[in-house]
């Protein structure tokens, strides 16, 4: 079997670890260190469950091979909440109600605190009007920009409501 | 997954030195990680060229030249490719999701593979991915692949989105190889699939992209994209249109014209284009010259619905771009 050794920043704690070759960041989150919270949906790309945040941008961790990504920085959802608090957007998901089952939620979360991130950056997306203007955030944007994420219970009427008031 | 070696490069050369007939470049990963999965792709070696530098940089003359690595969501973003090219940024973020933008890269978007369902079925024939067997789509589900350009051994569509207003402009691919640089015309980079489907592009084996250059088009100012797909987002195209407009009064100067979603490779409209040249910019004679691209068509059994919806997607933004100052 193909092995390497990488190391890896996961929510501040430095890891080094050997790993088949074939290890997706996903599994390593979950089967190597025990941070169940990052969800395998459909593990090709398309439910946006494993969405975590590495160097700060939100990307599919079921497609990022753990040894391309090797000495990078990777925030999951346990990762999010510091001195004890909850993260805005965690907190802002319970407020509104924002899931029922629960499983797409912590990717849900990851990717919207990468999305508002882009947004900060003036990132525009496939519904912004004038690519030269400032983004303005209203429902139509988080829900093109928050597309990558699939929640089957249906909850996105209080996804984007969670969002937008976590955006303000 | 089938067992790989790994190696990183760390520049061209040590990219071009790793790679070999067993070995595959990994870049962003989000198709060839998807097709390793599934068993379509079972390279013995991935050579790593995720991490090589790369930037956009002017190249002098108005036009850019966009690195083989930088992000897709990075193209996006970079405001003389919003200001200079706005069909490229539109192209780039009606494609995938923010999550797969961020890892996909200029280069691996251009050489992502296929998505019809009998490619990426390795219990089905195919004659891309296994020569000779057949193919099922001809008489099967083809409901989103092609209607211009196929053979009978291969009714696949490309399916980028960024390469639609790619092909529009004339942008210019750079290659490295074993023997040295080369320069591709997008246009030419993707094959008809012909009677070696297997072949996407005209790459020789173990050829690197490296960058993609935009060359200055001022009227590219003016310019859209437009998609249509069975959902509001995060879907490919059933048929997508790249255009650039330039008039004068109500006269068309000059147009540039390209569809996705509609043949093995995106397709430049240079019979629409010809026809578009010194006419009136009205409904009526836009609706002509994409009638006149689009006589070519040959539908397949359940994909005849692409030929009106091409015809009014070209109509559609050739119109909202003559209404623009």
């Amino acid at each position: 079997m193909a092995r390497r050794e990488i190391t890896l920043n996961v929510n501040g704690v430095e890891h080094t670890l050997e790993l088949d070759t074939r290890t997706t960041l996903l599994d390593l989150l979950r089967e190597r260190l025990g941070l169940t919270g990052s969800k395998k949906g459909c593990d090709h790309g398309q439910c946006g469950a494993c969405t975590v945040l590495v160097d700060g941008l939100r990307v599919n961790s079921c497609l990022a091979l753990a040894v391309s990504h090797d000495g990078a920085a990777v925030t999951s959802i346990e990762g999010l909440a510091e001195n004890g608090g909850l993260h805005p957007l965690q907190r802002s998901f319970i407020e509104h109600d924002a899931f029922q089952c629960g499983y797409c939620t912590p990717g849900q979360v990851c990717s919207a605190v990468g999305m508002l991130d882009e947004v900060e950056r003036g990132w525009a997306s496939h519904v912004t009007g004038d690519l030269t203007a400032p983004v303005a955030l209203d429902d139509d944007e988080i829900r093109e920009r928050m597309s990558g994420n699939i929640c089957r219970c249906g909850a996105y009427v209080n996804i984007v409501p969670a969002i937008r008031a976590a955006a303000e | 997954m089938r067992e790989f070696a790994y190696a990183r490069a760390g520049d061209q050369s040590e990219a071009l030195a790793e790679i070999d007939g067993d070995a595959t470049f990994l870049a962003g990963g989000t198709n060839l990680v998807d097709l390793m999965k599934l068993g379509v792709e079972t390279p013995a070696r991935l050579v790593d060229i995720r991490r090589l530098p790369g930037s956009i940089d002017d190249t002098g003359d108005g036009g850019l030249r966009i690195g083989a690595s930088v992000p897709n969501s990075v193209v996006a973003a970079d405001s003389r490719v919003r200001e200079r090219y706005p069909f490229v940024a539109q192209a780039l973020l009606s494609g995938a999701s923010g999550q797969l933008r961020n890892l996909a890269t200029t280069g691996g978007n251009l050489l992502q593979r296929t998505r019809c369902v009998y490619f990426m079925d390795v219990t089905k024939p195919c004659n891309k991915r296994e020569p000779g067997s057949g193919c099922p789509a001809l008489e099967g589900d083809h409901e989103n692949l092609a209607i211009l350009g196929w053979s009978e051994a291969c009714v696949a569509t490309h399916p980028s989105d960024f390469a639609v207003p790619l092909a529009a402009l004339d942008a210019q691919v750079h290659v490295l190889g074993i023997g040295g640089a080369r320069v591709v015309a997008l246009t030419d980079l993707h094959r008809l699939p012909g009677d070696d489907p297997s072949r996407d592009t005209v790459l020789e084996p173990g050829e690197l992209v490296t960058a993609v250059e935009l060359p200055p088009l001022p009227f590219a100012r003016r310019s859209g994209y437009r998609k249509v797909r069975e959902r509001a987002s995060f879907s490919f195209a059933l048929v997508s249109v790249a255009a650039a407009l330039d008039t004068d009064g109500g006269t068309v100067r000059e147009a540039r014209l390209a569809l996705g979603g509609v043949a093995h490779k995106p397709w430049r409209c240079l019979t629409a284009e010809d026809a578009l040249r010194g006419a009136r910019a009205t409904a009526e004679s836009f609706a002509r010259a994409a009638d006149a691209e689009l006589a070519a068509a040959r539908p397949l059994r359940d994909n005849g619905h692409k030929v009106p919806i091409a015809r009014n997607a070209i109509t559609t933004l050739l119109l909202d771009l003559a209404e623009r100052p």
